[in-house]
């Protein structure tokens, strides 16, 4: 996928920096369970979402991570998050 | 008389629809601040203005009628009419959070194409205002092509208005039966669609900071939060020991006044024998634990209203998904400390199926309300009041020891189920975290009400009836002078039969015997180890003496600790393998789960007994 001018490069959601705002530019949907995926949509977790990493992991570790859409925060898992590119804001 | 007209309350998870079927219903159904607390389908009355009544259905939250999980395909079913042959409702009740109108406005377009006479309840007005949110109710009505009734359910706001809309769009509904549908939307139409009501409908909002993104960088921090959660769930075992004992002390007193009473009035036979030992020492022995219990239900109650849970379950995700689940699962087996019955029942809310399985057969090991007599009275018998390490209390310590070996149970359970019998993909964790709330001291004081009750009911009623039985079992045949009431009884008979196969793991014949009631409910151990000491006193000043005394002169440390042990995984009780039935659909996974929980109890009070006796305790 090529740059835009003027902004930052795509990027997998997972690697998305605590509290930088981005919009969703594609799913891979067929890397995520079907009901998952279903679920992630109903949520608003879609392409063209405006989203934000507010928390991420416990311990160290990478998982889960809680994502603001809206005015809802959502947690997921970072195999979600690792299907999702994103384009930062 | 025909038929009631009826109406649905629908809505996404945690817009806070139970709490409007309460308040107009008059119902005590379950509310709490994270998504998928009701789970089945409620019926009530709802009075209209016009005396009439009609049947309002409370129903569990929805995403969208494509249904992933148990609980969304209720909803679905219901409002489509293949719900147990029962027919659609004549209205719909449209439940939207104003605080987050952009996600609600969603489905609730997904409602009103139905075509069915529908009302929107704006609800939680409080809450958006809180959030700098100012709505025109209007505006979003003009938007929808429905009307808007603006809400708060908890403060009992808008609840005539909203009454009254029902009832017109019901008259509507009588007057016009065919639906109209409208143009079916796809899920990104209906997304823009919501954006672009949702921006009619906010007049203004400024940038108040909001409370819970605070609050969430200290309670979700990688590094604080799981010590903040271990240490809460600490302090709250803590505290039930600590806090109750002064009330338990009080109860127990009474208990012992009530027997000296009956002892100094009633005249001497079978029948103050059946008051003192059956009545008092039984069924009193379970009603002492009232203090610790309220106060747990306590702590639970504020955790699940203030909106900690969801965080809990998010914190906790990391280690569930170790063993193969999801922090979803974290909520129903937080639910089954209180019971493993609501717990079950809350596995609904997960859409995988073998996650939920497993979930099911696991909440057995997280240590119900019912297990907290046992513990309590063996615990204060065996175990010396003192602290260690300057403040914490000893007795809490165990205690919170054995919930701890409850919980590691479970997840090693899980770990093994999950690579044998319900192997399967790893489930993900997706979960709304709800916004925080401060508890209404009402809701709080109405939920403990509501657990004291259940609690003091079943004393009433099941514990009462199965001590009675065991204490029949126990007096009869009467015993010659000379001869052991216990040895000639029908219940002695049969605990010396049973004993065979548990004194390799240090029980005695009264707590063999202890373990057959308790299948009806857990605290009937308590109630049957009462019972059985009452009857086998030799003067009455002993049967008036605490249950406690008596275990602690009459047992040793790893007898006592054997039967701790045993309870931490003893087979549940009967209405649990009932609810595991029913949610399983079949005698299967019951029959598997009472299986594997005997095995476990057995060989972990084993373990406990023969370790403790080696050690020289
Ligand atoms: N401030 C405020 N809180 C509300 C209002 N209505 C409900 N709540 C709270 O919101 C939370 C969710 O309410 P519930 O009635 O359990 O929500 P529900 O829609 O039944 O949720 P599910 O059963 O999970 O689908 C609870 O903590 C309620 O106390 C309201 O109008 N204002
Ligand atoms: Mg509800």
């Amino acid at each position: 996928m090529g740059l835009r001018s003027g902004s930052a490069p795509n990027m997998k959601l997972e690697a998305l920096e605590r509290g930088k705002r981005a919009t969703i530019i594609s799913v891979d949907w067929d890397a995520i369970a079907p009901e998952e995926g279903k679920r992630l949509r109903a949520l608003g977790l879609d392409e063209g979402a405006r989203i934000a990493i507010a928390h991420r992991g416990v311990f160290g570790g990478r998982d889960p991570i809680a994502v603001m859409v809206g005015r809802m925060t959502i947690a997921i898992r970072r195999v979600h998050a690792a299907a999702m590119v994103v384009e930062p804001a | 008389m025909t038929s009631l007209r009826r109406a649905a309350l629908v809505g996404n998870p945690n817009a806070g629809k139970s709490a409007l079927f309460n308040a107009l219903t008059g119902a005590r159904q379950k509310i709490a601040n994270y998504p998928g607390v009701t789970v089945e389908r409620k019926a009530g009355r709802l009075l209209l203005a016009t005396g009439e009544e009609i049947e309002l259905i409370d129903l569990p939250g929805s995403y969208s009628f494509d249904a992933t999980s148990p609980d969304e395909e209720v909803t679905r079913a219901l409002v489509h009419g293949d719900f147990d042959g029962e027919a659609a409702p004549d209205v719909m009740v449209v439940v939207l959070d104003a605080a987050n109108l952009e996600q609600h406005l969603v489905f609730a377009q997904e409602v009103i194409e139905l075509g069915r006479p529908t009302i929107v309840a704006l609800n939680m007005v409080d809450l958006a205002q809180r959030d700098g949110l100012t709505l025109d109710p209007d505006a979003l009505s003009q938007a929808l092509g429905v009307p808007v009734v603006p809400t708060v359910a908890v403060r009992r706001k808008g609840l005539a208005e909203l009454t009254a809309a029902i009832a017109s769009a019901e008259a509507a509904a009588e007057a016009d039966h065919s639906a109209h549908p409208r143009p079916h939307l796809t899920l990104p139409e209906r997304r823009l669609a919501a954006r672009n009501i949702a921006k009619a409908t906010i007049l203004s909002q400024s940038t108040t900071r909001r409370l819970h993104a605070g609050l969430d960088r200290i309670l979700l921090h990688p590094w604080l939060g799981p010590p903040i959660l271990f240490a809460l769930l600490f302090v709250i075992f803590q505290a039930v020991f600590a806090w109750a004992t002064p009330f338990a002390d009080g109860l127990e007193a009474l208990a012992g006044l009530l027997a000296e009473l009956v002892n100094n009035t009633v005249p001497a036979g079978i029948f103050r024998d059946f008051l003192t030992e059956g009545v008092i020492a039984g069924v009193g022995g379970v009603v002492v634990f009232l203090p610790q219990i309220v106060i747990l239900f306590a702590f639970i109650l504020v955790m699940e209203a203030t909106g900690y849970m969801a965080r809990a379950a998010f914190i906790m995700d990391r280690l569930m998904a170790s063993v193969g689940l999801s922090g979803r699962s974290f909520i129903p087996l937080l639910s089954s400390f209180a019971c493993a019955i609501p717990g079950i029942m809350a596995t609904r809310s997960i859409a995988d199926p073998k996650d939920r399985l497993t979930t099911i057969l696991i909440a057995p090991l997280m240590t119900c309300s019912a297990r907290l007599p046992v513990y309590g009275v063996v615990i204060a018998a065996v175990i010396p009041n003192t602290k260690v390490w300057g403040a914490i209390g000893l007795q809490g310590l165990v205690l919170f020891c054995l919930y701890v070996a409850g919980i590691v149970g479970a997840m090693v359970v899980a770990l093994v189920l999950r690579r044998s019998v319900t192997a399967g993909r790893a489930s993900g964790f997706i979960m709304e975290l709800p916004r925080y709330q401060m508890p209404r001291l009402r809701d709080l004081a109405i939920g403990l009400w509501q657990r004291a009750w259940v609690f003091l009911r079943r004393a009433g009623t099941i514990i009462f009836a199965a001590t009675v039985v065991l204490w029949v079992l126990l007096t009869f045949p009467q015993a010659e002078p000379g001869e052991s009431q216990l040895d000639v009884s029908i219940a002695g008979k049969v605990a010396t039969a049973m004993h065979v196969a548990f004194e390799p793991i240090g029980f005695n014949r009264e707590m063999t015997l202890a373990l057959v009631p308790a299948m009806a409910a857990r605290e009937v151990a308590v109630a049957s180890l009462a019972t059985t000491y009452a009857v086998d006193s030799e003067d009455e000043a002993q049967t008036e003496q605490a249950l406690r005394e008596q275990i602690s002169a009459r047992w040793t440390l790893p007898t006592a600790l054997a039967f701790l042990a045993w309870f931490v995984f003893a087979p549940q009780c009967l209405s649990t393998i009932a609810v595991a039935r029913r949610e399983t659909n079949g005698w299967k996974w019951p029959t598997f789960m009472l299986a594997y929980l005997f095995v476990l109890a057995y060989v972990f009070a084993g373990i406990t007994f023969w370790c403790a006796t080696a050690l020289g305790l």
